[in-house]
């Protein structure tokens, strides 16, 4: 059993362009496409270096699900990209007020 | 190895055309993409489409499928001897064996020569061969529960898993991988992790493909987990919620005392600053006791007495915002 080092896809982590590129399987091109159209939050852009919190990480790997299982254009990803996290916003949102409500129902 | 019917996966005739193939696959990842369905069982089902869309929608492919004949869904089979070498399935043919291959994997090596791998819809990533016969091992996600207490004090998973790798052949056969991960605490439902390297196996030098790890919390009997709060019932009874009391409360890290205030109704939230699970980089969230005010189901004589003079010594009216109205 070997162990593994662990790195935390969350937004304390940064990753460059160049490493979402290789742990996405989209291309860079594809990439800044989705940037422009919003469906990527940039963490930082300076002199046109783009850095990204790891949290993209996982919708650049679903982009490339989507890319390859529904032959989507970086348009089509665009819009699903938005309306998956509109979807997961709204389960989070369903999630929390879940945990509010008594068990009991008092 | 098991026969896996592609035709039947896919909902189609074995002559069906390239555009029906298309058309069932389509229809098909839409209802059972796990990216988009929250169907149970999906993604194994998404697992059995994309895998027989690969492979149909290739001619190469679908001759060497269509070769192995038709045969009972499940049915324990080996191709016939020849079969490897005629459709060159892998490097070596000659020599090939079946042993260890999964069915699935029989076909995979075909794409892998040109460009991108042929395996979509695995929550594998993308191949890639760089001219010299290079191949980057697979990507690979797998979810894991754990614990609110695992969450809390942070816990390491062993994960017994099986991972198709190349052989000195180029052909993917299935072997057990087991990986140890250490996760800090502070994980939280939906946290994602990824392990560089503990994917599957490169072939002839190519990178190792990543494991990613999707965490969710198990439901707890005390604990409601929303991102780094919890949320648990505080019963309390009805003199406690009337005149104030001191309570033991339960959290993750040991029991700690709460003031509930007095006049405290059912439903409000009694907030225990960092009492909630940690986050990774300092810091917690916050314990959440939502009251609940629990009566005796069956009160004694005298608990009965003390109601009843309670009933009838107050003015308090819990509907006076009703105003009479529809009485």
């Amino acid at each position: 059993m070997t162990e593994g080092e662990v790195l935390w896809l969350d937004e304390h982590r940064v990753v460059s362009l160049a490493e979402l590129v290789e742990v996405s399987g989209l291309t860079e091109s594809e990439l800044l496409e989705l940037v422009n159209a919003g469906a990527i939050p940039v963490r930082e852009s300076r002199d046109a270096v783009y850095t990204f919190s790891a949290r993209v990480v996982t919708v650049a790997r679903t982009a490339r699900r989507l890319r390859n299982d529904f032959e989507l254009d970086t348009r089509g990803l665009g819009v699903a990209l938005r309306l998956l996290e509109r979807v997961s916003d709204l389960e989070s949102e369903i999630a929390r007020l879940r945990a509010e409500l008594p068990r009991t129902g008092g | 190895m098991k026969y896996t019917d592609y035709y039947a996966a896919l909902g189609v005739e074995r002559g069906a055309s390239p555009d029906e193939i298309k058309k069932a696959y389509r229809r098909l990842a839409q209802k059972y993409h796990p990216d988009v369905s929250k169907e149970p069982g999906a993604e194994a089902r998404f697992k059995e489409v994309g895998e027989a869309y690969q492979t149909l929608k290739d001619p190469e492919k679908r001759a060497a499928y269509d070769a192995l004949g038709q045969r009972p869904q499940g049915e324990e089979f080996r191709p016939p001897p020849d079969w490897a070498q005629q459709h060159g399935a892998t490097p070596g043919a000659e020599d090939f064996s079946f042993d260890g291959v999964d069915f699935g994997d029989l076909f995979e090596r075909f794409g892998a020569r040109g460009g991108r791998g042929a395996r979509s819809g695995s929550f594998g990533g993308g191949s890639f061969n760089d001219g010299n016969g290079k191949l980057p091992g697979q990507d690979f996600e797998v979810p894991v529960s754990i614990s609110i207490e695992d969450a809390f004090r942070g816990t390491t998973l062993e994960l017994n898993l099986s991972m198709p790798e190349y052989d000195a052949g180029g052909q993917l056969r299935r072997v057990p991988h087991n990986v140890k991960a250490r996760v800090a605490p502070g994980a939280v439902d939906g946290q994602r992790l990824r392990l560089p390297g503990k994917g599957g196996k490169g072939f002839k030098g190519g990178r190792d493909g990543d494991l990613y790890l999707d965490i969710s919390l198990k439901p707890h009997s005390l604990y409601r987990a929303t991102d780094h709060d919890l949320y648990l019932d505080l019963p309390i009874a009805p003199w406690e919620a009337a005149l104030g009391a001191t309570i033991e409360v339960p959290t993750p890290g040991g029991a700690v005392k709460l003031k509930v205030p007095a006049g405290t109704s059912s439903g409000q939230k009694l907030r225990l600053s960092g009492r909630g699970l940690p986050k990774p980089r300092g810091g917690a969230g916050d314990l959440l006791a939502v009251a609940q005010v629990v009566v005796p189901g069956q009160p004694d004589d005298n608990e009965r007495r003390l109601y009843e003079q309670l009933r009838d010594g107050s003015q308090f009216d819990p509907r006076r915002r009703f105003g009479g109205e529809g009485a």
